[in-house]
């Protein structure tokens, strides 16, 4: 999922477009607002979690008891570069943790958080379906493959040098 | 209605297409166990407890989801359910805090009845346990987090009440229920209705206990302590005794309260009675004057924060009177005080009450009187009087029947005994303001279209002074937002006068209340059982209408001067402020 930078304004206004196509409808629409909602935030604020609640009619409490069910839902904000280590079995066997620790190491940060500027965040996820290519390290829709851990700092520098 | 017959246990059933296993086989006099069951609230089948097996299906059923059949063979007790039912058990005490002894629910625990029912002698797993935490900063209510079985009443509860704070959060081990974010029950916009706690089968939520407090404050020989107790109480606490459901204990209360030791013992249906006198002008002035319509009773500080919460725009419509117990406290602080020549510091007011928001309540900002006083030093549970009462040794169903102490404050009428009750404060107002329009002591006095627990709001249009004027009352906060939201909308608009209480039932049914068990649960309206108590003593009172109180009427003559008047606004009145759901600053 590539991140569409958007203002804060147009980000309330297709949030408004997604909550007024759903509102009243309860917890059956939650799972489609709520992904709607985080494809232009990027993830799923507090704010926005109580605007989606406002809106279907449910508790604060059951959205997030749903974002935080699932592991597609973030309650954290995407780095412009969103580091993505496949720990799926052909990846991890060959050795995808290990870039992953060096990757915490190297931006100074754990999984599933973002660097303050908001450059960098790392996540983990499953297969991406390139397993030839294991280990497997995505930058936001770059596929970077058979990589080493002392490859690491070479790619993020890459992305240092682009922000 | 359509009867499917089916054979449990070697017994032939007939019962209704629509019954599940369980309440096929509760028919029948047969027990299968539960633990996440709760009738009419949460049957999910996810404890895996109450499994049967079922002639020819592929696998065990849980019972409490599994629909009858015609035809359908059912065995509870073979030799594969007990092992699977005893293997599940073990399975949940593996990751559940044992210290049953030390535990606020040993003895009335659903778990623990379990254990014992299936013989278990030792916990055969031994794992990682899943991570808990103990959030106590609440001034109502206890989350232990290390004894949660998971089973999703207490969820079921809040999401019934219309409220929702607790929710299922996380996933697989880490799973727990909370609310969002995680945050603590004081930070979350929790009403603390207790429902979570009485639906509760293990001591996972449970009442802020100040029990400790009021046994220091009566060893205190510089302390003066005046325990009160509100009506619903009565209707209850002799379940803890082991007295049936609907025992009306009110005599064996006012003895075990004066047995523990404290200086003076109230009722607060005298406030009750009092509230009527205050209540009832405001709504006349209200009438007479133009103001807000329609006045909304306010007794209920459950029902209180959910308006400050989630229906701020209808703050303007709640009576100003504080609840009966605060107004008492305010009495004993200074009328109480005076005739007895107590310096007021030195009285410790205790409330026993059917409530968990009570707790709250009393710590309101709004509820300090201008030394700096709390109108209500402390609050305790029904179940936290019951608590004391056993620890003093007492044997509460030898105790002779008494009554409140009569000096100043100890008269009260069977208007102030309903108070408890789904639609009492309404007909207890009805009672007066009716006499007061026709200026008559009008001799129908029983509004029965008010009472009772089918519907969840019952309208009523009742002729005052040759005026009709239509009224509503809404019991459990979710009749109350399904009755605002209409009003919102402009589809109900000609009410005068609402009652609402927070807890479904009425106050008998708080969230202070002693604990049921879900089978127990299974063939009665508990609300019904317990309200009967409350009705059957107003009928039994020699007086049945507030204004009819001698000692209310004393307390205006000699001190407060008239309803609504300067003294009495001080004393009596109070004011609200809306309360914002998850701030952002609450969390990161």
């Amino acid at each position: 999922m590539s991140i569409i930078k958007l203002t804060p304004e147009e980000q309330a206004t297709k949030l408004e477009a997604v909550l007024s196509k759903y509102r009243g409808q309860g917890q059956k629409a939650l799972m489609a607002t709520l992904q709607q909602s985080q494809e232009i935030y990027g993830y799923l604020p507090l704010d926005v979690q109580k605007k989606v609640a406002d809106a279907l009619e449910v508790s604060v409490a059951e959205v997030y008891g749903v974002v935080s069910f699932y592991s597609f839902f973030s309650l954290k904000p995407k780095g412009e570069n969103a580091f993505s280590v496949c720990l799926g079995t052909a990846c991890y066997v060959k050795g995808s943790q290990a870039l992953l620790d060096k990757i915490e190491s190297s931006l100074g940060i754990k999984v599933g958080d973002c660097t303050e500027d908001l450059k960098f965040s790392i996540s983990a996820c499953r297969c991406v379906g390139a397993c030839g290519l294991a280990p497997v390290v995505l930058v936001n829709d770059e596929v970077y493959g058979r990589l080493k851990p002392e490859d690491i700092p070479g790619i993020i520098a890459k992305y240092k040098e682009e922000a | 209605m359509d009867m499917v017959n089916l054979t449990i246990d070697g017994v032939q059933v007939s019962v209704p297409s629509t019954y599940t296993v369980l309440e096929a086989a509760r028919e029948a006099g047969i027990k299968i166990p539960t633990l996440c069951y709760l009738k009419d609230l949460n049957q999910i089948g996810a404890c895996r407890v109450c499994l049967v097996e079922v002639e020819k299906a592929r696998a065990l059923a849980a019972a409490c989801v599994q629909p009858v059949a015609e035809g359908m063979v059912v065995h509870t007790n073979s030799p594969k359910v007990r092992a699977t039912r005893k293997n599940t058990l073990e399975m949940i005490l593996s990751d559940h805090n044992i210290d049953c002894l030390s535990c606020i629910r040993n003895g009335n625990c659903e778990l623990q009845s379990l254990a014992e029912e299936y013989g278990i002698r030792k916990v055969t797993f031994n794992g990682i346990k899943s991570s808990s935490i103990i959030d106590d900063k609440s001034f109502s209510i206890v989350r232990d987090s290390s004894k949660c079985v998971k089973c999703g009443r207490c969820v079921a509860a809040c999401k019934k009440q219309s409220v929702g704070v607790l929710s299922f959060l996380n996933r697989g081990f880490e799973t727990s229920v909370g609310p969002a974010y995680d945050i603590s029950m004081a930070d979350a916009p929790c009403i603390y209705c207790g429902q979570c706690i009485v639906s509760c089968p293990v001591g996972a939520l449970y009442e802020k206990e100040e029990t400790e407090k009021v046994w220091d404050a009566i060893n205190d020989p510089s302390k003066h302590v005046v325990m009160q107790v509100a009506p619903a109480v009565r209707a209850a606490i002799g379940e803890e005794f082991g007295l049936p459901i609907g025992t009306r204990a009110t005599g064996k209360m006012f003895a075990a309260m004066r047995r523990l030791g404290v200086d003076k013992v109230f009722d607060t249906n005298f406030a009750a009675d009092l509230t009527i006198m205050e209540e009832g002008t405001e709504l006349l002035n209200r009438i007479k004057n133009g103001g807000v319509l329609p006045m909304i009773t306010s007794c209920s500080p459950g029902w209180i924060r959910f308006c400050e919460f989630y229906f701020p725009e209808f703050i303007p419509n709640l009576s100003s009177c504080k609840s009966p117990h605060e107004m008492e406290g305010a009495l004993i602080k200074t009328y109480y005080a005076q005739k007895n020549n107590i310096d007021p510091k030195d009285i410790v007011v205790v409330s026993v009450m059917p409530c968990t928001s009570k707790k709250t309540e009393a710590a309101r900002e709004q509820l300090v009187n201008k030394d700096g006083l709390k109108d209500v030093d402390i609050v305790i549970t029904t179940r936290e009087l019951a608590r004391m009462i056993k620890q003093a040794g007492l044997n509460f169903n030898n105790l002779p029947d008494e009554g409140p102490d009569p000096d100043f404050m100890g008269e009260y009428t069977g208007a102030g005994v309903i108070f408890g009750a789904t639609g009492g404060v309404m007909e207890a107002a009805l009672r007066t303001v009716a006499d007061i329009l026709e200026d008559k002591d009008l001799p129908d006095i029983e509004y029965k279209a008010v009472r009772g627990v089918e519907n969840d709001i019952k309208e009523a249009t009742v002729t005052l002074g040759g005026k009709d004027i239509k009224v509503a009352v809404a019991h459990s906060t979710a009749a109350a937002r399904e009755l605002l939201t209409k009003i919102k909308n402009g589809e109900a608009n000609d009410y005068a006068f609402i009652e609402v209480m927070g807890c479904s039932g009425g106050c008998v049914c708080g969230g202070g209340q002693p604990i049921v068990k879900a089978q127990d649960l299974m063939d009665i309206d508990l609300r019904a059982e317990r309200a009967k108590a409350l009705y059957e003593e107003d009928a039994i009172m020699p007086q049945r209408k507030s204004h009819k109180n001698s000692q209310v009427m004393k307390l205006y003559e000699d001190f407060l001067g008239e309803p609504n008047g300067h003294l009495a606004h001080e004393l009596l009145h109070t004011t609200y402020a809306q309360k914002e759901i998850y701030p952002e600053n609450l969390v990161k």
